[in-house]
């Protein structure tokens, strides 16, 4: 989920569920009233933000330039600042902070950073608005400089204009304006009304780099207080006056529907119940308390639609993920070419040798500790409130609008923090809760909050597509591979819920990390077969990089046995035209103390062994070592070293924590998780039959950064891709089996 | 009516006897501090502390409580050693997404009532809350700066 260049080509065109973001930056780029752009601090900025009017007359700010519609100057010179992108531990909030504070010549301390509501202004990401791919600094990073940098302009202006000066006799200082030759100063907030009428100018300088003071630095969280005393507001904590909770029983079955109800009359009455629905897909409880809600709901005896008796075109009731995995595998007919490079066939005739494998990972879920929930409220002027997680607030307002029957102005937007995403929260049809919510309030007249038990959430959430591929290597007389053919099958997120505004064949999310790779393989071939899940498949933190990169990485070790060659020294050798992941390679060997694969004896008298990889995720670069031992036939992970590039960076502390928690997740991935169907059925409900990496499975990780100066590249996800094939390499290395099929807990690992 | 002592306050709370405490705790009381991850005692993002221990509220029925005293996140930095906490997870800039901090402020400030210099071996034992955003690390450092 790299290039969404195609993003500015967006047409205008019916909307078909699948596929939901046909028909929105239309309204993106049109919707926004020309009086708006002359707001002032004076009136609140969501209203300025959610007045839309289209027309001939409808003119569009380029987004990320209006001030007034991301700045709030308080009197005491902090600034409310309403924020393109939701935060949900990546840290965006406070690099925004940084980034547009220190152009503004303000401490980002003094920021209070919200979610802003729906609005054309926050279009930041290549004409749209969404907070994934790891594009919210680097997409935004020029714009938001220039945001501040304006600001500061207009605020010098208005204070020229009060004091009687010249402009240029005055300067900044942390949220003052300051006349040297006088000694008057006056403070941001004095000025923010004048200022905040202005004109914009367009054409304001940006600092100097090596003048930054805020950019670069590890400027503290701005939510580490708040979220150590528990005082963090997630969706989960909306109360509303009024308000009724509801719990719901989903079918068995994706896509079946209730039928009747055996026990209604008894539910009906009791303790604290409220009344029985019936949704798409699923019942409800609406009580005057969740858990009085949740009995309700799983007391209910509900009789459903029978789904088809087999086959994997739906979820039928002998639906299984090892028989989606067959399908994949028996997937032999030709591919699409989504790499072409060289002459294959030549080079496979004239080979040495060739070597065969065949990969795969399986569905996995999010599994954010925050059940999803959704409150809706209707106003008695017939609009819609509605709170909700999300990672797309343009995109939830159009299908909650048309949910409820109402214009997308009609539905404002709330966007609380994220009690983890991964990737959670983008619009996946029947995974999202908010619906519910709204058909429910509806129903009752009230404002309802829809929670999910942590049971239905293992049921319904959007899993990480079950993924194959296939590789075959020619090797020449030195063991060096001279072609490489991959095919990888299978259906991504991007053709599911994107397609419509990705038009290429080739699914970008299937094959990313089996692309665009840079080692020197002089013939290369990648094709794409397409075969659709009959599941809810989503974005997964690192999205297709999260198993291709431990596919190929994997099948690049099984080269470099075959060969003859030590696997790092392959990769040096293979990246003899790349001085960056040369580079990069050299500083995980450094941070790790000097590469040896092993297997060695530590000094605890464990065997151990390392394993290496490299990945180009998000506009990135990583190279990853694992330091691995077997314990009980399981793998040990004692230490991940792992060098990122990602150009340059606005806070090496968030980023070194950000690659942290993503190699946390993607470790979590190779070691334990799998969501597996049997009969229809997902067969974990809770984390106790879906383990997820735990404190004592944690490792020690050391994270360096090299700031390359290439174009920025993504944070939140890029550390994950490495840390599946570094794992799987060492445990090849110490046990000399090879695993192919994750997670590493179905294989019982023996040393040698 | 179930009767508790949350945070030194009385409270009257209309609910069936079985009701965990957690959900007292959010939607009776409005302490919606303390969080709700998985409901079967498994992911710790619900602790509080009965009496001073760290227990997990899910699998508290609040007839079970009597004269306990509860002691949610919300009233952590009341108590000396749970402002130590906080202070440490603040300072170490612990919480990522911070859904399950929480708990594991209120786990780690059990343990150090409990055990004011616990070893790794103790750490280990009562720090065992789930956090998806893998802060483990940052957690251990920051209990260790609290006992010190």
């Amino acid at each position: 989920m790299n290039d969404l260049t195609p993003l500015r080509r967006v047409g205008i065109g019916a909307r078909h569920d699948p596929e939901p973001v046909q028909n929105l930056s239309r309204r993106g780029f049109l919707g926004v009233a020309t009086g708006a752009l002359l707001l002032g601090v004076g009136l609140p900025i969501e209203a300025a933000a959610q007045t839309r009017a289209e027309g001939p007359a409808a003119v569009a700010p380029k987004p990320g330039t209006r001030v007034a519609a991301f700045l709030e100057i308080r009197p005491d010179s902090s600034v409310r600042l309403l924020s393109p992108f939701v935060e949900g531990g990546q840290g965006i909030n406070t690099g925004l902070a940084q980034t547009i504070g220190e152009e503004l010549d303000l401490d980002p301390a003094r920021f209070a950073v919200e979610c802003a509501p729906p609005g054309p202004d926050y279009a930041v990401v290549n004409g749209l608005r969404m907070t994934g791919g790891s594009f919210s600094t680097r997409s935004s990073f020029e714009a938001m400089r220039r945001l501040g940098a304006t600001a500061r302009e207009m605020l010098l202006r208005a204070a020229a204009a009060r004091l009687a000066v010249k402009q240029d006799s005055l300067t900044t200082e942390d949220g003052r304006v300051i006349h040297a030759a006088s000694g008057r100063t006056l403070g941001y907030g004095e000025l923010a009304e004048a200022a905040l009428a202005l004109q914009p100018r367009d054409d304001v300088s940006l600092k100097d780099p090596k003048d930054f003071r805020w950019i670069g630095r590890p400027v503290a969280r701005l939510d580490r207080r708040d979220k150590a005393t528990g005082r963090t507001t997630y969706t989960i904590d909306i109360r509303l006056e009024d308000m009724l909770h509801a719990a719901v029983q989903h079918a068995p079955h994706l896509g079946a529907e209730p039928q009747a109800i055996a026990n209604e009359a008894e539910v009906r009455v009791m303790a604290g119940v409220h009344s029985v629905h019936r949704l798409p897909g699923a019942v409800a409880v609406v009580a005057d308390s969740w858990w009085r809600a949740r009995k309700g709901a799983e007391a209910l005896q509900v009789a459903w639609t029978e789904p088809v008796p087999d086959g994997i075109a739906t979820v039928s009731k002998t639906f299984s993920s090892s028989a989606m995995l067959a399908a994949l595998k028996g997937a032999n007919e030709p591919g699409i070419p989504a790499e072409r490079e060289g002459d294959p066939a030549a080079a496979f005739a004239g080979a040495a040798r060739v070597i065969e494998a065949e990969y795969d990972a399986p569905y996995l879920a999010h599994a954010q500790l925050e059940p999803p929930s959704a409150v809706a409220r209707f106003t008695p002027d017939g609009s819609l409130d509605l709170w909700l997680p999300n990672q797309m607030p343009e995109l939830f307002q159009d299908i909650a609008a048309k949910t409820a029957g109402l214009a997308p102005e009609q539905v404002r937007i709330h966007s609380p923090m994220l009690g983890g995403f991964f990737g959670r929260h983008f619009y996946y049809g029947p995974a999202n809760p908010f619906p519910q919510a709204i058909l429910l309030a509806r129903a009752t007249g009230r404002p309802v909050r829809v929670l999910w038990s942590r049971e239905e959430e293992f049921g319904m959430d959007a899993v990480r597509p079950l993924s194959f591929a296939r590789f075959k290597a020619a090797l020449g007389a030195d063991g060096m591979p001279v072609a490489l053919q991959t095919t990888a099958v299978g259906e991504g997120p991007i053709g599911r819920w994107f397609g419509a505004l990705f038009k290429s064949p080739v699914d970008s999310s299937v094959v990313e990390g089996l692309d665009k790779k840079p080692y020197a393989i002089p013939n290369r071939r990648l094709d794409y077969v397409k075969v659709a899940h009959p599941v809810t498949i989503a974005f997964w933190r690192s999205v297709g990089h999260s198993m291709n990169d431990y596919f190929y990485e994997s099948f690049l070790d099984e080269i470099a046995a075959a060969g003859g060659h030590d696997p790092f020294d392959l990769r040096v050798a293979l990246l003899k035209d790349s001085p960056r992941h040369r580079t990069l390679l050299r500083a995980v060997a450094d941070l790790a103390g000097g590469w040896r694969r092993g297997p060695f004896a530590a000094e605890d008298g464990t065997r151990r062994a390392c394993g290496v990889s490299m990945a180009s995720p998000f506009g990135s670069e990583t190279a990853t070592i694992a330091e691995v031992s077997l314990k009980d036939g399981e793998a040990r992970v004692h230490d991940l070293w792992i060098a990122i590039d990602p150009g340059s960076v606005v806070n090496p502390a968030i980023v070194k924590r950000q690659v942290e928690s993503a190699a946390a997740l993607g470790l979590s991935s190779t070691l334990l998780e799998q969501v597996v169907y049997e009969n229809g059925q997902r067969q974990a409900k809770n984390f106790d039959t879906y383990p997820i990496l735990d404190r004592e499975r944690m490792p020690r990780v050391h994270v360096t950064i090299v700031e390359s100066g290439a174009p920025m590249g993504g944070i939140g996800e890029p550390g994950l891709p490495g840390v599946p094939p570094a794992v799987v390499n060492a445990v090849a290395a110490l046990t000399g089996q090879r695993v192919r099929s994750l997670p590493l807990a179905k294989t019982h690992l023996s040393g040698v | 009516m179930v009767s508790l002592t949350i945070n030194g306050h009385q409270h009257q709370v209309d609910a069936e006897p079985d009701t965990p405490l957690l959900f007292v705790l959010r939607d009776a009381l409005g302490l919606t501090g303390t969080k709700y991850g998985c409901g079967i005692g498994q992911c710790g993002a619900c602790t509080v502390l009965l009496d001073g221990q760290a227990t997990r509220s899910c699998q508290v029925p609040v007839e079970s409580i009597g004269a306990q005293g509860v002691t949610t996140i919300e009233a952590i930095e009341a108590d000396p050693v749970g402002a130590r906490v906080v202070a440490a997870w603040v300072g170490i800039e612990v919480p990522q997404c911070g859904y399950c901090q929480s708990g594991q402020v209120m786990a780690a400030t059990g343990l150090l009532k409990e055990t004011p210099k616990p070893s790794e071996d103790e750490i280990a034992a009562a720090m065992t809350n789930l956090c998806r955003c893998g802060t483990y690390n940052a957690i251990a450092v920051a209990v260790r700066q609290a006992a010190a």
